[in-house]
């Protein structure tokens, strides 16, 4: 069901730089109130996609529609209604956080007023009421990433643009951040994340697609992808550098597949145990062994054979 | 993609951005909000020019005595006022237009941000041009003052100083920022002086164009002499009807580089 | 000292890349002002009744011309001071990575020195090459005077790098150039002699380390300069470069060391 004044469609989208395909005729659809991810390493497109979405990127070919509007013709309509936080926070290290609000408030035409008024409201909501006077540069990353979402809110967007959230944030200010997008979320806005965190994407996106090289190469909820890609859980074993590749042929029939990598095995199987103990049953006996929930990044590494963050 | 076949590309290329300017106004807003805090900046700009026209007072006017001024014998300190007050427009305009701008597009990514809201490029551009305008006609303002204050105004006319150089403001800060636009690193930035210090010198500033002899068509091609020419008319309240052709080239010039500025700002920030 | 000659070093390699900016800063721009001011300016002058007694008898563009030789390092050297060396400590922090290797702060200082010396040398040079085309300044004593100009390059590169050492951004500088090197350039006896300003303001040009120089630059190309007068002009900007270095050694080691 595409709606024509869905958040996002997108069909056969492409954007080239110059011979470089960064984008590679994908489909996408964002329906109103969803939280969808673009999950994949870096230089998978997802920011080049982010910037055509966000109508600072001119599409190279393709169709791109943001609540029904072409970015080409009606770019200022579009950006409107929507809010950006992107990767680098881009925050304006000449003005005071509060100052930085209120002209980008300013930007959207609200009135000065209501400008100030929306700016204390949202820095109320980042908890950084008490740094409104300070510089930015002054502020630690995680407090530089809440002010640019504070910034990104400031219109009330339709639509929130999130491109990598939390790169480069310690998991304290990490989960001080999901916090806030979760209440955000929980407020009906609609939300485009990009990310190369697995736990990141499982814990904000209904539904996401899988990137890799310009393509998606998947689709779906969290949960759906990781049924429908991997098995519930994973056994990963280690025998030392070099040699688990020798023991695959040991496991014939364990658990559902076996990935090998350089420094261990992933056995993915229904039950972690069950396959432990049918290691052990068969004298095969590894340096270590952990058993943990299949994740994206066991899609991933299905769907590409390589790892998500090198 | 054919441009040809495709209407919308095709507007493209008829120069949209320059039309596409509603709120310039907001960049001005900023820059308000940057300066509130360190004013001083703004106030200390004004004392270059006024070192100058000291100095030549006090020192140079008495070696050289009265200079012919389009007909009228002047002393040579009021002979140069209009030329210093015109040269430090232009370079008001072109230090606000190029360093400054240089900083935000490549380094603090300033305009970035902007670009994400309903702001355009012209308006950047536009917005830009405007503050560096409205900060050289507070100079041109108090330097008229300072001149008036020394006795040196020879017309009441000299009030039509300030608008003259609000056009010498906009015709430079445009061109600087189109040229901005194209500059790889601050090294580049040095050869800037190499543009500026030649107007300086050679736009009539110093002495009546007739000096120059046969060469006096070389002077015609700065851009800097149609406003030095407008701001010592305004001063000797001499007006003829050259005064449109030099008014002529300041905006002409002011047109190509606002349009020239916002259309690379779009091509260097909108990749 | 050999240390110091390694920092010196990479300095050259940075120079060798901005060569055609050095080029228009030590001839392009000299140029335009001759033509500008020694020419221009000059036959305005030349035609005043008194002018050529007020100028000690030369012609105003031999007069102005040989202040270049002076005014110019000072603007180079004084800038390379500033922002530049700036960079070191701030933007790309080459000093500290200078100093986890064997190299101490006194090696950074001596280093700059001859950075700035470096420079002022080519701007000096430059300056003296465009002068020796002209019958009113052609002399063996340029040769001298682009000793002169490096002498008073330094006298403003090391003070203010000095200053530098202590600064963690580079909002004063822009003041120091309106407030400190321009009124040098316009009232310290390079446009006109200092006896025609005001006798209050006289005896404040007479302790610029810019009117030494131009003094003696004046002196070496044109000659009538006495040799005692001579002596404490040298002394003078001596005093300057040997007190901005001593001050530098301070301010780069506390900067450097903590």
């Amino acid at each position: 069901m595409v709606g024509a004044q869905d958040p996002v469609v997108a069909r056969q989208l492409v954007k080239k730089f110059d011979d470089f395909v960064a984008v590679d005729q994908i489909d996408v659809h964002v329906a109103p109130g969803e939280a969808f991810g673009f999950l994949g390493p870096n230089g998978a497109g997802k920011t080049s996609t982010m910037r055509m979405i966000g109508c600072i990127s001119p599409v190279s070919s393709g169709e791109l529609r943001i609540f029904g509007l072409d970015p080409e013709a009606d770019g200022r309509k579009i950006r409107a209604r929507m809010g950006v936080v992107p990767q680098l926070d881009q925050l304006d290290n000449e003005l005071t956080v509060m100052e930085n609000l209120v002209i980008y408030g300013r930007y959207f035409d609200l009135s000065r007023r209501d400008a100030r008024a929306k700016a204390a409201e949202l820095l109320d909501f980042v908890q950084l009421t008490e740094r409104a006077d300070s510089k930015v540069e002054p502020l630690s990353g995680g407090q530089q990433r809440r002010v640019s979402i504070a910034r990104s809110l400031i219109n009330d967007p339709d639509l929130l643009l999130l491109d990598e959230p939390t790169t480069g944030l310690d998991p304290q200010a990490r989960h001080v951040l999901w916090d806030r997008l979760y209440m955000l979320k929980e407020r009906g806005a609609t939300q485009i994340i990009t990310t190369h965190f697995m736990d990141e994407a499982e814990q904000l996106c209904d539904r996401l697609v899988v990137m890799d090289a310009g393509k998606i190469v998947a689709e779906g909820s969290p949960q759906g992808l990781i049924a429908e890609h991997v098995r519930r859980e994973v056994l990963e074993v280690r025998f030392g550098h070099g040699r688990n590749e020798e023991q695959v042929e040991k496991l014939d029939g364990i658990g559902g597949r076996i990935e090998a990598l350089p420094d261990r095995l992933l056995i993915y199987a229904d039950d972690g145990e069950a396959a432990l103990s049918e290691l052990h049953r068969r004298e095969v006996v590894p340096e270590s062994s952990l058993i943990r929930r299949s994740s994206l990044e066991d899609v991933f590494l299905k769907l590409t054979g390589r790892t998500l963050v090198e | 993609m054919s441009v040809l076949t495709n209407p919308a590309a095709a507007t493209r290329i008829v120069p949209a951005v320059v039309f596409d300017v509603r709120r310039p106004q907001r960049m001005i807003e900023r820059s308000a909000f940057v300066y509130r805090r360190s004013w001083l900046v703004i106030v200390t700009g004004f004392f270059e020019p006024l070192f100058y026209l000291l100095s030549i007072r006090i020192g140079l006017s008495a070696l050289v005595g009265d200079v012919d001024a389009g007909g009228v014998l002047v002393p040579y300190d009021q002979f140069v006022a209009p030329g210093l007050m015109a040269a430090s427009a232009m370079n008001g305009a072109v230090f606000d237009s190029t360093m400054n701008v240089f900083f935000k597009i490549k380094v603090s990514k300033t305009y970035d941000a902007v670009l994400a809201t309903p702001m355009s490029a012209g308006d950047v551009a536009v917005g830009e041009i405007g503050f560096a305008v409205i900060r050289g006609a507070l100079y041109s303002t108090a330097f008229m003052l300072t001149m008036w204050g020394l006795g040196m105004v020879q017309s009441p006319w000299i009030v039509m100083s300030v608008p003259a150089c609000i056009l010498i403001g906009f015709a430079f800060a445009s061109l600087g920022m189109a040229l901005t636009t194209y500059m790889r690193s601050w090294e580049d930035f040095e050869y800037v002086p190499a543009l500026t210090l030649p107007l300086f010198l050679f736009s009539a500033t110093f002495y009546p164009i007739s000096q120059y002899g046969n060469y006096a068509w070389a002077v015609r091609l700065s851009p800097l002499y149609h406003g030095v020419e407008l701001v010592r008319a305004a001063n000797l309240g001499q007006w003829d009807s050259s005064i449109f052709g030099h008014v002529a080239v300041l905006v002409g010039l002011t047109a190509v580089g606002i349009a020239v500025a916002s259309r690379r700002i779009e091509a260097l920030l909108l990749t | 000292m050999t240390h110091a000659l390694h920092v010196f070093e990479r300095d050259v390699v940075f120079l060798r890349r901005i060569w055609k900016a050095v080029l228009l800063s030590a001839v392009v721009q000299p140029v335009m002002y001759l033509l500008g001011v020694g020419i221009g300016v000059g036959s305005l002058v030349d035609r005043g009744a008194d002018s050529a007694d007020l100028l000690g008898g030369v012609s105003y563009f031999a007069f102005y011309a040989t202040a270049l030789l002076a005014t110019t390092p000072m603007f180079v050297g004084g800038q390379e001071a500033l922002w530049p060396t700036l960079d070191g400590f701030m933007w790309s922090n080459s000093y500290r990575a200078m100093l986890a290797t064997p190299i101490s702060s006194r090696d950074v200082v001596i280093g700059q020195l001859f950075r700035y010396a470096l420079r002022c040398v080519v701007t000096a040079a430059g300056v003296a090459v465009v002068l020796a085309i002209f019958d009113d300044t052609r002399s063996w004593g340029l040769g001298l005077a682009v000793l002169v100009g490096v002498l008073t390059g330094l006298a403003f590169a090391m003070p203010f790098a000095a200053w530098t050492a202590t600064r963690e951004g580079d909002s004063s500088f822009p003041a120091i150039i309106r407030f400190g090197i321009i009124p040098m350039f316009l009232f310290s006896g390079a446009f006109y002699p200092v006896s025609q300003l005001p006798d209050a303001l006289e005896p404040v040009a007479w302790v610029t380390p810019l009117w030494h120089g131009v003094e003696l630059c004046r002196g070496a190309v044109l000659g009538g300069l006495g040799g005692g007068m001579a002596a404490l002009h040298v002394a003078v900007l001596l005093a300057y470069v040997v007190g901005g270095t001593a001050a530098c050694m301070v301010t780069f080691e506390r900067r450097l060391r903590t």
